[in-house]
């Protein structure tokens, strides 16, 4: 370091030294932004973190058995696993549940697999229609007609002390957890 | 008075020192020919957008971005709060009204060839707040936190979890959590209310201040080519020449047609009123057919109308490609011919765009690609079908409405349109052919054979037999009448 007049420019070569502290402020800044991204981002992506390894799905319950009539398909309520003060009635969820024979069940998301419209369940003629762009499926959930390129989304259930509760908590979209979940989803019966 | 003004003027100008620059702005020459109405839409998109920012305001006073409470303050606005359905109207119209000016002020400086050098950037940045005027309306749209709007976030949930392999991780981030809930509104009232709006003003400054630098685009004359070499001398001496002061020689047309447009969306506010809320927020209320607002409508049928396996490539690679071309096009044709009197293929492709998305809006306001889910317990079949036919033909009549084959096809232009109508359909298909067409479907038709008893099957064929135009006698299968009856053709079925 050459000690020159403070009022001298810095030529390219030589550092100032009010030029050096300039630069070792901007990097004590580029430091302290450091410090701070860490925490923002975090923040910023929480809700993205938490999912990973399905951290937010968990197992809620339907309604008892004798609810649901043997080969009928019925339309259940159940309240999310994850609640926050300020979700009112975000959280209530529809799903449609068919009893195929006794303990075996098919739970559909009531989200069109095309792009999410609830779909309905008309029993008459066996079939889901969506209203938005006009997906079908079978009883079985299995694509029937229109812009689906699969099948329902199925939750997958479990049948305890004669309460029918599903593994949910995640909005049923194409990529999501609920998606590819097979753990104790029944065969489909296409 | 005036002298008290006058000094006070003085006194805050020897301290800000603006009066010189702002002077110097509004009297910079400006080319005679583009005193125009044709050059208003900028400065009326700037007005609306500064509508928006006041109207925004007032409502945000009243407003409650909470998944539980949204809903009801917006009812509250609309029915309690004295003049909040007018706010909340200039507010949803002012929407509407920018979103179109923006298309138009953009139509213009394409069709005027104001995208050419020098005003690359000026073009550049227009195309981000063109985005960010949609990101702005589709926002706002999530706001108005009804049915429409629950259910809008899931379509745009479903599509950003298409995207290979982060699309999960998109749709968490963007619906702040797992479910379309509390944190979702909350973050789209930020991006709404702080992010984009400050994006906007930054980017609008910009804008405005390349104009002041770079000048308004001349009037094309055609033959008058843009050289990059000479362009800014060019058009130096004309306005030297023949240049103006902005203020007043042109302003004068911005400014009655800025309180036009106010007067405008205040007139649809009134009259018409604000948009919505439809039902509430709640997703065990299944009963609702969920439609975008009106600037999204064109999606809304490109999404029904795509093949299915198309669908997801053109989702997310046609938009960013659409943005790219838009950004390279001044760099593409940065120097030429302006005029639009010697540009065909840049009329014929905005009279394209312009047909193509007016097509699908126009559709999409029809929707008969949706099937109409009441139409079966709610469209009977017309008398005239009825009339004479016999028992077997009455009971596939039954069967028609009962399996909901109305939800999906008309008959007596009642009924859903997703299906061909079969008002004729005798004539189009045989016998053999209806059988097959009902139990196994096919061409985007469910199978009904799982569910239809062949006795049902027999009378609803029957049925559908016997819809066509009493002129035209229906289809028949030539072979069939040879091996039935012999060689003696079957007279025409009575209607």
């Amino acid at each position: 370091m050459t000690t020159k007049p403070v009022i001298a420019p810095a030529t390219d070569e030589t550092l100032s030294r009010r030029g050096f502290f300039m630069k070792l402020g901007i990097l004590f800044n580029g430091f302290a932004a450091m410090v701070l991204a860490v925490p923002v981002v975090g923040f910023l992506l929480s809700s993205v973190t938490r999912g990973r390894a399905n951290g937010y799905l968990s197992w809620v319950p339907l309604g008892k058995l004798s609810e649901f009539p043997e080969g009928e398909t019925r339309l259940a309520t159940f309240r999310n696993p994850n609640v926050m003060p300020t979700d009112g009635k975000t959280v209530d969820t529809a799903c449609w549940v068919r009893r195929v024979a006794g303990e075996k069940f098919q739970v559909f998301a009531i989200n069109c697999a095309h792009l999410g419209c609830p779909v309905r369940w008309f029993p008459q003629s066996g079939l889901f229609m969506c209203p938005c762009h006009g997906g079908a499926y079978y009883r079985d959930g299995a694509r029937a007609s229109g812009p689906p390129e699969r099948g329902l989304f199925e939750y997958p259930y479990r049948v305890e002390n004669g309460l029918v509760t599903i593994q949910a908590g995640e909005l049923p979209t194409p990529g999501a957890a609920i998606a590819s979940l097979t753990g104790e989803k029944p065969p489909c019966a296409s | 008075m005036r002298i008290m003004m006058g000094k006070i003027g003085d006194w805050l100008d020897h301290r800000l020192q603006l009066a010189a620059p702002i002077r110097e702005a509004a009297e910079h020459p400006v080319p005679r020919n583009t005193a125009s109405w044709f050059y208003v839409f900028g400065s009326a998109a700037l007005t609306v957008f500064l509508l928006q920012l006041v109207t925004g305001i007032l409502l945000a006073l009243i407003y409650v971005p909470s998944a539980g409470e949204a809903w009801s303050s917006l009812q509250a606005l609309n029915h309690d709060v004295a003049l909040g359905w007018f706010i909340r109207g200039m507010h949803g119209w002012g929407s509407n009204f920018m979103v179109a000016i923006v298309l138009i002020h953009m139509v213009q400086v394409f069709l005027f060839g104001a995208y050419k050098f020098p005003r690359e950037l000026t073009w550049i940045i227009g195309v981000l707040l063109l985005l960010m005027t949609l990101g702005m309306a589709f926002t706002g749209q999530v706001l108005r936190f009804d049915q429409d709007a629950y259910w809008g976030l899931g379509i745009g949930a479903s599509i950003a979890s298409r995207v290979p392999i982060i699309g999960p991780a998109v749709v968490k981030l963007m619906l702040g959590g797992p479910i379309i809930a509390g944190a979702t509104l909350s973050r789209f009232f930020a991006l709404h209310v702080f992010v984009i709006p400050g994006m906007l003003i930054a980017f609008v400054c910009l804008h405005l201040l390349m104009v002041l630098k770079l000048g308004i685009n001349e009037w094309p004359m055609p033959g008058r080519i843009v050289k990059r070499a000479t362009y800014e001398r060019e058009y130096h001496e004309l306005t030297k020449q023949d240049g103006a002061p902005f203020v007043p020689y042109a302003i004068w047309k911005d400014l009655f047609f800025a309180a036009f447009i106010i007067l405008a969306v205040a007139a649809c506010a009134y009259y018409i009123g604000p948009f919505g809320p439809t039902g509430q927020p709640d997703p065990t209320i299944i009963q609702t057919a969920p439609k975008p607002d009106y600037f999204f409508l064109w999606l809304y049928a490109l999404l029904s109308l795509l093949p299915p396996s198309m669908e997801t490539p053109f989702l997310l690679i046609v938009p960013p490609l659409v943005i790219l071309a838009l950004i390279l096009l001044p760099f593409l044709s940065g120097e030429g011919e302006k005029s639009w009197k010697r540009r065909p293929i840049a009329v014929i492709t905005v009279l394209m765009i312009a047909i193509t998305l007016g097509t699908f809006t126009r559709m999409a306001q029809f929707t008969p690609w949706s099937p109409h889910m009441n139409a079966w317990s709610s469209d009977p079949v017309p008398d005239r079908y009825i009339h004479g036919t016999t028992a077997l033909e009455r009971q596939g009549a039954l069967v028609f409405q009962v399996k909901q084959c109305r939800n999906c096809h008309s008959i007596g232009d009642t009924g859903g349109q997703r299906g061909p109508t079969l008002d004729s359909v005798a004539v189009r298909l045989t016998r053999d052919q209806l059988i097959r067409q009902v139990i196994q479907g096919g061409g985007n038709m469910p199978a009904y054979g799982n569910n239809l008893s062949p006795a049902e099957t027999t009378a609803l064929v029957a049925f559908l037999e016997t819809l066509h135009p009493a002129t035209q006698s229906p289809a028949r299968d030539a072979a069939r009448d040879f091996v039935i009856r012999g060689s003696a053709p079957k007279p025409a079925t009575q209607p």
